[in-house]
């Protein structure tokens, strides 16, 4: 049978989720991960040596004593970049692990104690969310409600001093104070979440649902909201599992879920997603298959000055060296566009494929002529550069690019480069 | 002048004549005096004495790390001055913020923040909001119309990450146009935009300056300056000359600004950093 936590337990994730979630949304676009994760690990000695000088193991108590060593380390990693030549990440890691040696060297000691044994301050490294009691959660629904509060009152500065911190200064909105304050909530985050999720993993919970939540939403608020929903949902689904299987300790459980929702939609998300940045580029690669044949089909009739036959498969496939049954697909696909039409025995542009053939002609001759002009490249060198940009030039930078080439007649080959479809006396000629 | 705190809100732009007023006083836009800014003890201005003039387009022009935007940000107060001041229209920078808008360099922000252009260009309302009230109905027409003005009222909507490196720049001038400064102090307004849009930029720069308006832009086409600007500001980690760019910007400074005599300075300013930092 499921066991279900009782409901002062979800009542505290979600205030846990919920917070981390809000939090991490703000310490992610200010790339302040690691940050976290260093004050969460340089809390563990705090909370052991509050336990050794006290004797006693109420929550707030353990918590001040993580507050005072993780806001040292924090000072420690500030001074150490400011007085020696370390780089950031360095001073993080020496901080980081330094800490969290000195936590677990006095956790071991403290366990040679009849009493510490009890005091269950093993919790503090993996998380827990058995025991959470009334009191304990009263305690993270107050900081967290408070946190959450202040995102809110404060939401356009916040905002302002994480997009562009020194314009805000400039405005005069209080940049040191604001700064302050987000170190603050990042704090009080990773204390409420301590107890639960753990030293150790309180900062997947505060980036995971985040970063999931940032690939769904391009509103700062809305990316807020739903990180703080991802988070709430993740504390939930991550308690259930760590309740009912044996031997799961709750932080992985919780980070776990968190990943999975960062991994999906990492993946899904319709426009940041990796799926749909791969589907776009099957797309272009679709586009610059056809725009190849059709330009192909134009430079057969330019060499030919026959504008109005059919070209045989062998024929299209020989331009670039292509296979019959590649031409063939693109073929097909071409007519599903309207674009050309099978005819005695031979393939033969459309109107519109034409205009289109002789649009994309004309865009790669413009940017070879600019190329050579502007760049002083020789002719024989701006042929692959074109066939790329043939493909993505826009119709506003087509107009700039024949204003800058004073509109222009040929290519640099000689080539005339085509206005319009090719006409009708060109073949009559013939 | 002094009082001309902006009068908007309201769906009035005010009159060029209102705003000439409103920028004009005893004192200049802009006053520089004895300014030496260093970072970690190294100075990167030296002793520089400007006296900024109203309602003109002024370039600030010198090779790399010259100190061009350690001016800007010393004027605006990001970077404490070592020794020397700065005042606006007579009075320091932080009893006069309301006057000046800064547009910094377009590459110093992430522009995949999750943000609408019309949310940034709201950010140039912010600072006459204050704490705690949030942009409304008469912040947002006047976002819009700062938009329109830089001809780009159709992207209002767009994410601030699908934009060219030319509508970024058209956005942090509307940013700024948002402010409605008397002072406009642009860092690199012109870096890698289109053609178009600095046509669009320099089209503004002289509206702004026939309202009455000064701004300062850090700009490295020399061959524009004539074009573009009515006074230069040439700098390499000193004051090299500044004035109006008949006057001024002549190859006897650019060749005192680009060329090599700063080599003794610069060389003292590094003895005096590994000084600092114990090394021989």
């Amino acid at each position: 049978m499921t066991w279900l936590p009782e409901w002062v337990v979800l009542e505290g994730l979600a205030i846990l989720g919920a917070t981390c979630g809000a939090v991490g949304s703000l310490a992610l676009l200010r790339r302040q991960n690691l940050l976290a994760d260093t004050l969460a690990h340089a809390a563990l000695p705090g909370i052991c040596l509050a336990y050794l000088i006290t004797g006693e193991k109420d929550l707030p108590l353990l918590l001040l004593g993580a507050a005072v060593s993780g806001t040292l380390g924090v000072w420690l990693i500030l001074a150490i970049v400011q007085t020696s030549r370390l780089k950031q990440d360095a001073a993080l890691g020496i901080v980081l692990s330094t800490f969290f040696a000195l936590g677990l060297l006095l956790l071991t000691y403290l366990q040679n104690f009849p009493a510490g044994n009890q005091a269950g301050l093993n919790t503090f490294i993996y998380g827990q969310v058995a025991y959470l009691r009334g009191d304990h959660v009263r305690w993270m629904l107050g900081v967290g409600v408070i946190v959450l509060f202040l995102i809110a009152l404060l939401y356009k500065e916040f905002k302002l001093v994480c997009f562009d911190p020194e314009y805000a200064q400039t405005l005069g909105l209080r940049r040191r104070l604001l700064e302050f304050l987000l170190a603050m909530l990042l704090v009080l985050t990773v204390l409420i979440s301590l107890r639960s999720v753990g030293v150790v993993l309180t900062v997947g919970l505060l980036t995971a649902p985040a970063a999931a939540a940032r690939q769904w939403t391009n509103r700062l608020s809305a990316m807020i909201v739903l990180a703080a929903g991802i988070g709430v949902v993740c504390s939930w689904i991550g308690a259930l599992w760590s309740q009912n299987v044996p031997l799961t300790p709750a932080g992985p459980a919780i980070v776990l879920t968190a990943s999975v929702f960062m991994l999906g939609s990492l993946l899904l998300a319709p426009r940041r997603g990796v799926l749909a940045e791969w589907l776009r580029q099957l797309a272009h690669r679709r586009k610059v298959r056809l725009e190849n044949l059709l330009s192909d089909f134009y430079r057969l009739g330019e060499i030919r000055h026959v504008w109005d036959r059919p070209w045989s498969v062998a024929d299209l496939a020989a331009v670039r060296g292509l296979t019959p049954d590649a031409v063939r697909r693109t073929l097909n696909d071409l007519e599903d566009a309207g674009l050309a039409v099978e005819s005695d025995g031979g393939w033969q542009l459309t109107q519109q494929g034409l205009d289109e053939a002789a649009r994309i002609v004309r865009m790669h001759r413009l940017w070879e002529l600019y190329l050579s002009r502007r760049l002083d490249l020789a002719a024989d060198h701006t042929h692959r550069d074109a066939e790329a940009m043939e493909h993505v030039l826009t119709p506003e930078l087509v107009a700039e690019l024949e204003a800058a080439l004073e509109h222009p007649e040929t290519d640099p080959q000689g080539k005339p480069i085509p206005r319009g479809r090719p006409l009708a006396e060109n073949h009559e000629r013939n | 002048m002094t009082q001309a705190a902006s009068v908007r809100g309201d769906n009035e732009e005010p009159t060029s004549d209102q705003r000439k007023a409103a920028c004009s006083g005893p004192f200049p836009p802009i006053e520089v005096h004895d300014l030496t800014v260093a970072y970690q003890t190294r100075p990167v201005l030296w002793d520089v004495d400007l006296v900024v003039p109203e309602a003109r387009l002024i370039a600030v022009v010198g090779p790399n790390g010259a100190g061009k935007t350690t001016l800007l940000k010393s004027i605006v107060g990001l970077i404490p001055a070592s020794a020397g001041w700065v005042k606006i229209y007579g009075k320091p920078y932080r009893e006069q913020r309301h006057l000046v808008a800064y547009v910094p360099q377009r590459a110093s922000v992430d522009w995949d923040f999750p943000t609408s252009v019309l949310d940034v260009v709201l950010m140039g309302t912010y600072g006459r909001l204050g704490w705690f009230r949030r942009p409304g109905r008469a912040e947002r027409s006047l976002a819009r119309r700062c938009l329109e003005r830089l001809g780009i009222a159709d992207l209002a909507r767009r994410q601030i990450s699908e934009l060219s490196g030319g509508q970024q720049q058209r956005v942090f001038l509307a940013r700024a146009l948002a402010q409605d400064a008397c002072i406009y102090l642009m860092d690199e307004p012109f870096a890698g935009v289109d053609a178009t849009t600095e046509r669009a930029i320099i089209q503004l720069l002289r509206q702004l300056r026939d309202q009455g308006r000064t701004v300062l832009a850090v700009h490295h086409d020399l061959q524009t300056i004539p074009e573009y600007f009515d006074w230069v500001v040439l700098l390499n980690l000193r004051l090299i000359a500044a004035g109006p760019v008949a006057e001024v910007f002549t190859p006897a400074n650019l060749q005192r600004t680009y060329g090599g005599q700063l080599k003794i300075l610069t060389q003292a300013a590094d003895v005096l950093l590994r000084r600092e930092e114990g090394r021989p």
